[in-house]
């Protein structure tokens, strides 16, 4: 029930973003993401934008998963 | 449930396409040269060695970013061909046309077929037209059948996959599935995603001149390099693992799929060739691969391995092992 | 958008995998995946060749193609042979079986079904076909519900009246609660869907920790996600300290999304749900409201649908509720399989059991 992925959004008209991800343009609802604007990263599952993603928040995960490296046990 | 109908998924290359094969046309034509079930059959005539190969094009739609069904009909077959070791010699073209189909639309096919066949060398030197009513088929069907001469010294066949030997693919996967999908899905793609369809039979021959010890070769088409593997893993009866991280998949096509939910393993490709080899020859067969236009980004990909038999594993990003399955039904765009 | 290179995912994944083996010890533990897409996302990570062999994953009830029952199936089917209806679905669906046919099957046939990917398109397929009924299969939990209810609203803004939706939504927090009452479950631990979460926030799985005492992660869909998730249950269940936290923070936030959540509870309410395997749950499915009853694909248009049968080995309602696994089942890789399957656990890669005879059971005997 949970296939979705991470866009960016290029342009916004009405209620409909064109959306890019990976290179790949789709146009995509914001009815359930109204307050969304142009530059934004939003997480779009069948067509629709579900949520804005935080790119703190993505930056503190990938720091915290780069970090453990030092803590991995590497004698294999 | 059993099938009373066909239904689309016995023609997308995966489980149900061969169960078809094997389970009606396989025991009414019973004989031991398709019994081999390679892509192509390898003939001895009066000690002249031969391979023969036919495949029918219907691809929607005619005209997609990097080719069309006429360069298809023609690389597809070439393709079959050279995978058996062959130079691909003489084709034949076989056209089912609808009422009403653009005469302009023929035009260009026909060219593209000829611009193809030039590439590869190889001649059309017969063929077949009907004309069926509107509705009969969608447009335009072909079908090429391709002959082929054995190179001396070589003995391809998917049976010949064993432990010791690397897996090497000639560059990036799905391009061409996504090339034809560009128009469906509402997606729209940056213009590096084109069909990689290819003639191969050029580096097919430069290949076995210098290492004719080469024992599979194989274009993974319809269900994909996963699909392919599994069948040669099978025919060999020998297990193989990829390494996930070595596998070439472009972001676009990556993000494709990651939309769709469609895995680049299953999807099919004109323009690539998988070469099975015994390690000792692999640094030779990459220079060789890399220094030829449709090889510039081969690298290895996995290698043969004792057991399990008849599996394909794939070594993750994060260390874990994925069986990797033939195609069963057709990949369609989930939510799920 | 987690950009790392090989080497740094393998180091990460060392970590992780390294601590789950420390902490989870000699315990036998059993943790609950509870989403069809984390169920393949694990087997398409190889997360089980790294686990102990003492940790279980097992598949709950998360699959909404799983857990559809033939009833729905059928009246779908039904629906299919009317030839003034186009019927519309997610590919998920194609394959499933009901009692006697699929839709697959029915296409084959020659029946108007088409794929989308996305609701909006059955609008465009409505506009563009205005002499025919166009019904949209509705299944999904709450990441995909408020988008159904997100396209009643557009149709009827937009004047669309031959737009309709045939409801099969479900609700994961009720179907949980079942579980965790039933005696016969045994979870150590659960790996919340982190993409129900985004729309629902927090709070409603807040009860598995509270009432329960069982320990659940929201979990991201990345493999390492997914291997972190695992590592903080385990790390939980060795302190002895259960409660809920958010591995997804990142996308899941703790208030979810309150226009989707408004959105959907404007065109639906909650209802009583059949769900296969485990019956009729009350209070776990979602019903058109009232008001927007003009577009129930049941409440308008009639049909007569075949006698719903069940196939009598079908052992689903066990392999949904983790109870069984998938290879225990006697139906399972001889009369159930992919290609013909008996019951929707089975049907390609999305159901649990499909996933299993895809990937094998999940670990490498090489």
């Amino acid at each position: 029930m949970c296939l979705a992925i991470p866009g960016k959004i290029l342009d916004i008209q009405d209620m409909l973003a064109t959306v890019e991800i990976g290179g790949v343009t789709r146009k995509i609802s914001l009815m359930l993401l109204p307050e969304s604007q142009v530059g934004q990263f939003v997480l779009v599952h069948a067509g629709f934008a579900i949520q804005a993603i935080d790119e703190e928040e993505v930056r503190k995960t990938l720091d915290l998963f780069k970090e453990l490296e030092q803590y991995a046990d590497h004698d294999q | 449930m059993s099938c009373e109908r066909i239904q689309m998924a016995h023609g997308n290359g995966g489980k149900l396409s061969h169960d078809l094969v094997k389970n009606i046309m396989w025991p009414a034509f019973a004989n031991d040269i398709l019994g081999v079930m390679h892509d192509g059959a390898q003939l001895n005539i009066n000690g002249a060695r031969l391979a023969f190969s036919t495949d029918s094009y219907v691809v929607k739609p005619l005209f997609f970013p990097g080719g069309d069904i006429g360069k298809l009909a023609v690389c597809g077959t070439v393709n079959d061909v050279a995978m058996n070791g062959a130079v691909p010699l003489y084709l034949s073209a076989g056209f089912v046309l609808e009422e009403g189909f653009p005469i302009d639309s023929l035009k260009r096919i026909v060219a593209s077929m000829q611009h193809a066949a030039a590439e590869a060398g190889v001649y059309i030197v017969t063929g077949d037209t009907k004309v069926v009513e509107k509705g009969a088929v969608d447009g335009i069907f072909i079908n090429t059948a391709g002959i082929g001469q054995i190179m001396d010294g070589t003995r391809i066949a998917g049976q010949n996959a064993r432990p010791g030997q690397d897996i090497i693919l000639n560059g990036y996967l799905g391009e061409h599935a996504l090339a034809v999908m560009s128009e469906r899905h509402g997606l729209e793609f940056p213009q590096t995603v084109v069909s990689d369809c290819a003639p191969l039979n050029g580096l097919v021959a430069e290949l076995l001149f210098v290492v004719p010890q080469i024992a599979v070769l194989r274009d993974p088409t319809r269900g994909g390099l996963a699909t392919t593997l599994n069948e040669i893993a099978s025919q060999s009866q020998v297990g193989i693992m990829l390494d996930e991280t070595s596998i070439p998949v472009s972001t676009a096509v990556q993000a494709a799929c990651d939309i769709l939910g469609f895995d680049p393993l299953y999807l099919a490709n004109e323009g690539k060739m998988i070469v099975f080899v015994d390690k000792e020859y692999t640094t030779e067969v990459l220079r060789i691969m890399q220094n030829h236009i449709y090889g510039r980004e081969a690298r290895v990909i996995g290698e043969v391995v004792a057991k399990p038999l008849a599996q394909v594993g794939l070594r993750t990003g994060i260390g874990g092992v994925r069986l990797l399955d033939m195609l069963i039904g057709d990949q369609l765009p989930r939510i799920c | 958008m987690l950009i790392m290179t090989n080497d740094q995912v393998k180091a990460a994944a060392d970590f992780f995998t390294q601590e789950i083996i420390r902490l989870a010890g000699e315990q036998p533990l059993r943790l609950m995946e509870v989403c069809g897409t984390h169920t393949v996302a694990i087997f398409k990570a190889g997360i089980r060749q790294l686990l102990p062999k003492t940790v279980e994953l097992v598949s709950g009830p998360g699959c909404p193609v799983c857990v559809t029952p033939n009833e729905y199936l059928d009246t779908a089917i039904a629906y299919s042979k009317n030839q003034e209806v186009i019927l519309v679905t997610f590919g998920d669906m194609l394959k499933v079986p009901g009692s006697t046919s699929s839709l697959a099957a029915q296409k084959a046939e020659g029946a108007d079904i088409r794929i989308i990917y996305s609701p909006m398109e059955s609008l465009e397929i409505a506009r563009a076909n205005p002499d025919k009924k166009v019904i949209f299969l509705a299944v999904g939990f709450e990441t995909t519900a408020p988008l159904a209810a997100a396209t009643v609203l557009m149709a009827e803004k937009a004047g669309v009246k031959n737009f309709y939706v045939l409801s099969a939504h479900k609700l994961v927090p009720p179907v949980l609660r079942v579980l965790l009452m039933a005696k016969d479950t045994r979870v150590d631990g659960f790996l919340l869907p982190g993409h129900v979460s985004v729309m629902i926030g927090m709070k409603p799985y807040e009860f598995i920790s509270d009432e329960f005492n069982t320990p659940a992660v929201i979990a991201g869909f990345e493999p390492l996600d997914i291997l972190q998730s695992i590592y903080m249950l385990v790390k939980q269940i060795q302190a002895g300290t259960p409660k809920l936290e958010n591995q997804y923070r990142r996308i899941a936030l703790s208030a979810g999304n309150e226009v989707a959540c408004q959105t959907l509870y404007k065109v639906y309410e909650e209802a009583d749900a059949q769900w296969r395997g485990l019956g009729n749950l009350a209070g776990s499915g979602l019903a058109i409201r009232e008001k927007y009853r003009g577009f129930d694909a049941r409440s308008n248009i009639p049909v007569t649908v075949e006698v719903t049968k069940e196939h009598a080995g079908c052992r689903c309602g066990q392999v949904l509720r983790g109870t069984m696994l998938p290879t225990a089942c006697p139906l399972f890789g001889i009369t159930c399989r992919p290609e013909h399957p008996v019951g929707s656990c089975m049907v390609s890669g999305e159901g649990t059991c499909g996933a299993w005879y895809k990937y094998g059971a999940g670990r490498w005997q090489g």
